[in-house]
Order: structure tokens, then sequence, then C-alpha cells
């Protein structure tokens, strides 16, 4: 019987790396951004994209980042379901590995968010279940989506707009530490109740940026794992699920329910690990309040007690656990689908290369939505 | 908006599983769909129940009460252009089951204090044009925090 344990530690990341730059690019394209990521990738990996037989990418399918790239790889996922499709990539390139459906698989992310610089519209059309049931009420992208479930959060568990802030204050304190950060100045939770309000009750400083840029991974199996010039990033576990599209149809408001039933469990599972074992964690921030439903629905804590760990600063410079050490979509950046850029973070804290390197840390949490809570993708990385 | 057109509202297409919700709206009246298996209503329309444990395909429409609760929401202050903000994108938990979004009316100047996570609602039709009729929803009895807002 086939169990996901066996697939612990069976492949690796051995190239990892972003755009040259990442923030405002209205030079570069979508397909541009991907090859820039995937080209980084490849020289950090000392390869060339000759040598690659696997393709994964979202938000442009395999086919045309395999056009554009002129490569005829033999495996490929195009699994597109938001900002955390990239973690998912990893998990599905690990079993590709383990089946032997390909040696050198390539993810890149690529996208211009910001400038739209070939970039497609956003939006359904007016027949689908979001034209007909959410699109008439005026929802305007994520602010006005991802933020419906909040109040009954802070209804049911007494979550407050300061603790909403104190996760972008927190995130802010890290990306002071990183050169490549959009947004650099330190804030107070004043500074965040007092930023322009764009749907009650998130504040303009409670949102994600929105920038250009890209990332890309290389994935190979064990046997080849310590071949590369870096020291391999392990893959130790994963989750996967998917549970709604419209906002208004999440199952419970309050929880998180694919990462606490599914993905969380899965990924703990699969990596023989639980939540003690975790020393860095990078909990996609499109808003302050999605850090909050992950960590309780991952099992860090309880449920209703993430407004007040937030608060106690336990994710910022010197708390119990570091999150978001990059600075987070908040003020690093966030192109959209910001997944890859949590995934090359822990890659670079795992590998001793952060801007804010954490000692001594050997196993690292990624984990994110894709859209809104609708998909949801865990991974467990570990360097031992 | 004086010398200046606002952009369109965005307004639904039906298609063959939601048409009787649509044309139930026209008629001002709530047609949901209620699974016999599990004897639960669910939102939107599909010919089978979503409950997870159920998926019966044994679902029949019945005429709803138009009642719900304000199950969590959101105040817009910078959302789609065709709207006037600050407005409420809300999502009502409804009586028979289900949850829907939709946005309160007849509540000015809307703020959380006005606004109760658990409210009653109660529908009301607003007629767009002569093809979309849309389910909003209002303060209901039993709601003093919204009415006496309003």
């Amino acid at each position: 019987m086939p169990d996901s344990r066996n697939l612990s530690h069976k492949a690796a990341i051995v190239g990892a790396a972003e755009t040259d730059t990442v923030g405002v690019l209205p030079d570069r394209s979508v397909l541009q951004l991907h090859a820039e990521s995937a080209f980084n990738a490849l020289a950090d990996a000392g390869l060339t994209l000759d040598d690659i037989d696997g393709v994964a990418t979202a938000g442009v399918s395999p086919a045309q980042l395999t056009e554009y790239l002129g490569i005829m790889p033999k495996w490929i996922d195009g699994t597109a379901v938001g900002g955390g499709s990239f973690l998912i990539h990893v998990g599905h390139a690990v079993a590709a590995i383990a089946a032997g459906y390909c040696d050198t698989v390539l993810i890149t992310h690529g996208e211009s968010g910001r400038s739209r610089v070939g970039a497609g519209g956003f939006g359904g059309a007016r027949q689908s279940m979001s034209g007909q049931f959410e699109a008439p009420y005026g929802v305007a992208g994520p602010p006005s989506m991802f933020s419906v479930p909040i109040a009954r959060h802070m209804k049911v568990y007494g979550t407050t707009e300061e603790q909403l802030a104190a996760v972008s204050v927190a995130t802010r304190q890290w990306a002071q530490q990183n050169p490549r950060a959009m947004m650099r100045d330190p804030i107070t939770i004043e500074d965040v109740l007092s930023s322009r309000m764009i749907a009650w009750p998130l504040h303009l400083l409670n949102c994600c940026l929105v920038t250009d840029g890209g990332g890309a991974l290389i994935v190979v199996s064990e046997e080849r794992a310590n071949d590369f010039p870096k020291k391999p990033v392990w893959v130790l576990g994963r989750g996967e699920s998917s549970q709604h599209t419209n906002i208004s149809q999440m199952w419970d408001f309050t929880e998180w329910t694919a990462a606490a039933k599914i993905t969380g469990p899965e990924a703990f599972r699969m990596a023989g690990l639980d939540q003690s074992a975790i020393q860095h964690a990078m909990f996609y921030d499109a808003f302050s309040h999605t850090p909050i439903y992950a960590l309780e629905a991952l099992g860090f804590v309880g449920p209703g007690e993430g407004g007040p760990w937030f608060a106690e600063m336990n994710s910022a410079p010197g708390g119990k656990l570091p999150m978001n050490t990059n600075g987070g979509g908040l003020s690093y950046t966030h192109t959209g689908m910001y997944g890859m850029f949590a995934i090359q973070e822990s890659v670079r804290q795992l590998r001793g290369e952060a801007p804010a390197q954490l000692d001594n840390v050997e196993v690292s949490m990624v984990h994110a939505p894709g859209g809104m809570f609708s998909a949801t993708s865990t991974l467990i990385l570990g360097n031992q | 908006m004086v010398g200046q057109q606002r952009m369109q509202k965005p307004l639904p297409q039906a298609t063959p599983e939601t048409q009787e919700f649509w044309d139930g709206l026209k008629r001002h009246e709530l047609r949901m769909q209620h699974c016999n298996t599990c004897d639960r209503g669910y939102f939107y329309p599909r010919p089978f129940c979503p409950y997870p444990g159920c998926h019966s395909r044994d679902v029949e429409w019945r005429t709803a009460s138009g009642k719900g609760t304000l199950h969590s929401y959101v105040i817009a202050h910078r959302g789609h252009p065709a709207f006037e903000p600050p407005y409420v994108i809300a999502v009502v938990a409804l009586e028979e089951g289900g949850k829907m979004m939709t946005n309160i009316t007849g509540l000015d100047d809307p703020t959380p204090e006005k606004l109760p996570v658990d409210a009653p609602l109660e529908i009301v039709y607003q007629d767009v044009d002569d093809e979309v009729t849309l389910p909003l929803w209002k303060a209901g009895v039993g709601s003093p925090q919204i009415a006496a807002a309003t």
C-alpha cells in the first residue's frame, strides 16, 4: 500500500532564485518574468534548460511556458489554484520523480501583478457561479472578498483590529532587515489603524502589496541531491486541498478547515513531525488575518488564540516562531500568487542565505491559500 | 453623478441549474433547493445536495422564508467603481440552510456598530431591469441595532 511517508526526504530543492529585482517592473512581460526566474534558478543549481525534463507552473500554462523556453519536457503540471499553486507543484514533483516520470523538475512563477504587462484580466463571466452569486454585490478583488469571514472570527473569538494590526507590524520588522523589501519604514499598531480604510475591518496596511516579480525552483531526487553547488533543501512533508472558490461558500468562516483537517495533518504525518519541530514559518500573508487563520488551523494555537498570539509579537524578530522573515506579502513583495516567494524564503533560511538569517534553522513550514482560502497547500522543508 | 456616467454594475446571467432561482426573484419569491435525504436547504442552486456526507440527488425546489442572519460582512470603502462607497458586502446565513452573498440595504453610513454579526435579516427584492431582480437584505424583525440605525 503506497504511503506518502515513504516519499519524505526523497526529493530536494537544489535550485532556487527569484527575478533579479522585484517590485515595479514595467519593462518585463509575464513570460519574461517566468524565464528570468528559470534562468536564475538554473544558474543557482549549475544546470541549463536542456537538463530540465519536468515543468510545473501556474498563471501561464505549461504549454505557453515550454513554447517560450523552447523545451519539451516529459512531465508537466499546470495545477493553477492561485497563490499556493507552487507549493502543490513541489509536492507533485516529489511524486513524479519517485514514479520515474522525470528527473529534473523546473517550477516557475512570474507575474506582472502591478504593471500588467502581458497579463490577462481579472474576473469571471456573468454565467460563472461568482458572476451570478458574488459579482452583483460589488466585490472588487481580494480586499473585499478574502476579508469577508473576519467579522465572524471577531464575533466568535473576540479577535480585534489591534490584533490584526500586530501581524502587519511584526512583518514590517522583518522587512526592515531585507533590502529588497518594498516597504521598510517601521510602523506601529496606530499607523495600521489610522491607515485608509479599504474594507472594514481591513485598513490599507492590513493588505498585501501589489508588485511584479517571479521565482523558480529546481527539484531532483535524493540520489542526485548532493551533486549541486548548494546544500539540498529536502521536501519532508506536503499537503494539498481545495474547498470552494466563492468566499461565501467557505465551509466555516472561523476556521481554515482544509488546513486543519487535511493539509496540516497530512504534511506533519508525511514528515513524521509535529508543531514543536517547526522553527521557522512562512504563512502566506495576503492580508493580516490570513496568518492568524493559518496558525490556528495548523494547530500551533487553539481556535481563537491566533489574534492574542500575534499581539504578543510571537512572529516578530525575537519571537517564539519567526514568521514571514522576508517581510511577507505585506511588506516584501506580492505579485498576486505570492506562494513562490514564501518557498524561496524558506529555502534561503534553510541554506543560511536569508537577509534576516535565523540561527540553526533545520525545519521550516510553508503554508498558503490559493484564492480566498479556496485551495490550501502546506510544505515542510528541512536541511538535514 | 452629474456629467459622468457610473460604470454599470455587474449583473448575473442564469445557467440551467440556477434559472428557477433567478426566475423566482422576478416574481419576488426566494426559490431555493431542499435535500430530501438530509432534510436541509442549501445555496447556491445545483441538482444535488452539496453537504459533505450526503451529496444526495433527491432534491426539490421550495419557496424559502426570506429570513436569515448576518453571518459576516465587510464595509467596502474602496470597492467596485459602480458602487457608491461605503457599502456592505455581506453573507447571509439563510434560515433554511446555506449561505448567500448580498448587500445590506436601507442603511445610511454603515458602521460595525450598526451591523452586529448574527443580527436577523430579511430579503428585499431589487428589480434592476426586466431581466434581473437581485436578492438584497435588510434589518429583520428583532434587529434593534440595525433598525435603530435606519
